[in-house]
């Protein structure tokens, strides 16, 4: 059932909150020990927020946009007194003295939070094989990763574990996760939703986005998450976008091009490149005009990533030194031991990325890689404007592949990054863009269709893929 | 071709990251570390004369917040998460060669 299906009926109280979660945690108990979506279920907490939902109802009072529906929360958001681990050992067991704000705007909505969802270390993978509590299984098949870094959150909304989930996005890592379990995933524009009390990975980058099992729920959700924040000073300064209202708009007469760099490229699997062409079929039959586009720097999209992404990385972790908060790791003297504590509670691909954020900053380096990085970030946020002022939307693949098999790339740094393909020029543009289901591929897994827009085009995004959804649902019909 | 990344560089990298790395990871790293950073040296390819970095995506000026008390975070809440915490403040090992 929908998330919007749900808060209309708690709200009409014809449904109650603490029925919808009993059903939600029945699907957990079921199916959560193969799957491992979650890094910490919280029945009681959400039993007792349910409870209080529905005595608000009974009240004569509303709940909110959100009334008694499920959420799985990215367990790298701070939830005040409750564990928040971003999956490492180094903050094993650190309860947050503070709720992030889209935790507060959540709760405040009348949202139930369910759990704490597993992610790769600190938001560092495209597979959530990176956690250190061990891996997330896609719901689709139970030998194939969910995708990551948000894997947890995108199999828990695949599952049926909760209608809704926040997850991040730094590279990809709500787009492509969502492309790899089935659901819709969005990584809004750069600053439309606030970071505050989300732990930091590359902060010129990430951003909060919604997953959904439809793009209605999905613009429901960032509606209540978005709008300024005074306690973050990227926060756009203005409200949420509204994107329900004109949601089903006629996508007639919008401008779509298929982004070539992001859809033609090596190791695509056809049926995904199909996929992307049946939806601009689509919705060229709906009346958009269609045309293929070139964004000839986003070729240089993964390159510049991977020296940005460790580089802000690399000083955002240096604050876990043992000494403040989490793990500590004793020793003689306090270098030894800050060496020492990040040493036991990093993991193998964290450790590597601090390593190459140090080496791409440092003394003789930084201009040969972090600055040359940043310029071509420069280029890339030029040629997307240049192509916007030619079409409202791009369409592109969001992952190049399906599923893959757990353990198929992680002997291979470099094979995983390449996973991010699709997904890292909207980062480094800091444009929005999100990933639409759109039938099978291999093995008949799920296929996701990418949809990118100019900055604070969430409006006109949500129209399109709406109608690309619509699309699916006749294909597969 | 020359190593992009030598032992020395790794275990330099390692001193200012602050991670006692093991023999392990240093020669896996030395190994990975290359291979990514041929990769990501693509970047030099594009010819970035008098492109100026974008540090932020989109164009942000001065942010600044009212100028007014606000409650802070408990003390003794977070110093309750510290390893550990003594008369108020955190308590770490010894900072310099000096004897306790």
């Amino acid at each position: 059932m929908s998330a919007r299906r749900i808060a209309a009926d708690v709200r009409a109280g014809t449904r109650s909150a603490r029925d919808v979660l009993e059903e939600h945690l029945a699907t957990i108990a079921a199916r959560e020990p193969d799957i491992h979506a979650f890094n910490l279920v919280l029945a009681d907490e959400a039993r007792a927020a349910a409870d209080a939902v529905d005595a608000t109802v009974a009240r004569g009072d509303d709940p909110g946009p959100l009334a008694g529906v499920p959420i799985a929360l990215k367990d790298n958001m701070c939830t005040r007194g409750i564990p928040t681990t971003c999956s490492s050992r180094i903050l094993e067991g650190w309860r947050p003295p503070y709720d992030g704000t889209v935790v507060e705007r959540v709760h405040a909505a009348g949202a139930i939070v369910v759990g704490k969802t597993n992610l790769d270390e600190f938001a560092m993978g495209s597979s959530t094989e990176n956690s250190a509590f061990g891996p997330t299984h896609n719901p689709h098949d139970l030998t194939r990763v969910p995708g990551g870094s948000s894997g947890g959150s995108a199999a828990a909304v695949a599952a049926g574990f909760a209608p809704l989930a926040l997850g991040s996005d730094t590279g990809g890592s709500i787009r492509q996760p969502a492309a790899l379990c089935g659901v819709v995933g969005v990584k809004p524009t750069y600053g439309v939703v606030s970071r505050y009390g989300l732990i930091a990975f590359a902060s010129s980058l990430d951003q909060i986005g919604p997953f959904a099992a439809s793009v209605e729920d999905a613009a429901l959700l960032l509606e209540v998450i978005g709008g300024h924040d005074p306690c973050d000073s990227t926060s756009i300064a203005r409200p949420a976008p509204a994107l329900l209202a004109d949601l089903d708009e006629s996508v007639s007469g919008l401008r779509v091009g298929i982004v070539d760099e992001m859809t033609e490229i090596d190791g695509i699997e056809p049926k995904v490149r199909d996929a992307v062409r049946a939806a601009a079929a689509g919705l060229e039959a709906a009346g958009a005009k269609v045309d293929t586009v070139s964004v000839p720097s986003a070729t240089y999209g993964i390159s510049a990533y991977y020296l940005i992404a460790p580089a802000e990385a690399s000083s955002n972790l240096a604050r876990y030194d043992g000494v403040r908060y989490g793990l500590r790791v004793d020793a003689e003297d306090v270098a030894h031991m800050n060496a020492a504590t990040r040493e036991s509670g990093f993991g193998p691909e964290v450790k590597r990325r601090i390593m190459l954020g140090t080496y791409a900053l440092s003394a003789g380096y930084y201009d040969a890689y972090y600055g040359q990085a940043q310029r071509v970030r420069t280029l890339i946020l030029r040629d997307f404007e240049r192509v916007y002022e030619q079409f409202d939307v791009l369409i592109s693949a969001t992952s190049p592949t399906v599923a893959f098999p757990l353990g198929a790339k992680t002997a291979d740094p470099l094979a995983m990054y390449l996973c991010d393909v699709c997904t890292v020029p909207a980062n480094l543009s800091g444009h929005p863009a999100m990933s639409v289901p759109f039938g099978v591929g291999e093995g008949g897994l799920p296929i996701g269709v990418q949809v990118l827009a100019p900055a604070l085009g969430e409006a006109t995004m949500f129209r399109v893929a709406r109608a690309i959804e619509a699309v699916a649902g006749k294909t597969q019909s | 071709m020359a190593e992009r990344i030598t032992r020395g560089d790794v275990e330099h990298v390692a001193q200012l990251a602050r991670l006692a790395l093991t023999e392990q990871e240093v020669v896996a790293l030395t190994h990975e570390l290359g291979a990514i950073l041929d990769h990501a040296a693509q970047v030099s390819a594009l010819d970035t004369h008098d492109v100026p970095p974008t540090a932020h995506p989109l164009p942000v000026v001065n942010v600044f917040r009212p100028d007014e008390v606000r409650p802070g975070l408990a003390r003794d809440e977070v110093l309750a998460a510290a390893p550990e915490a003594q008369d108020q403040r955190f308590r770490v090992p010894r900072i310099l060669g000096e004897e306790p």
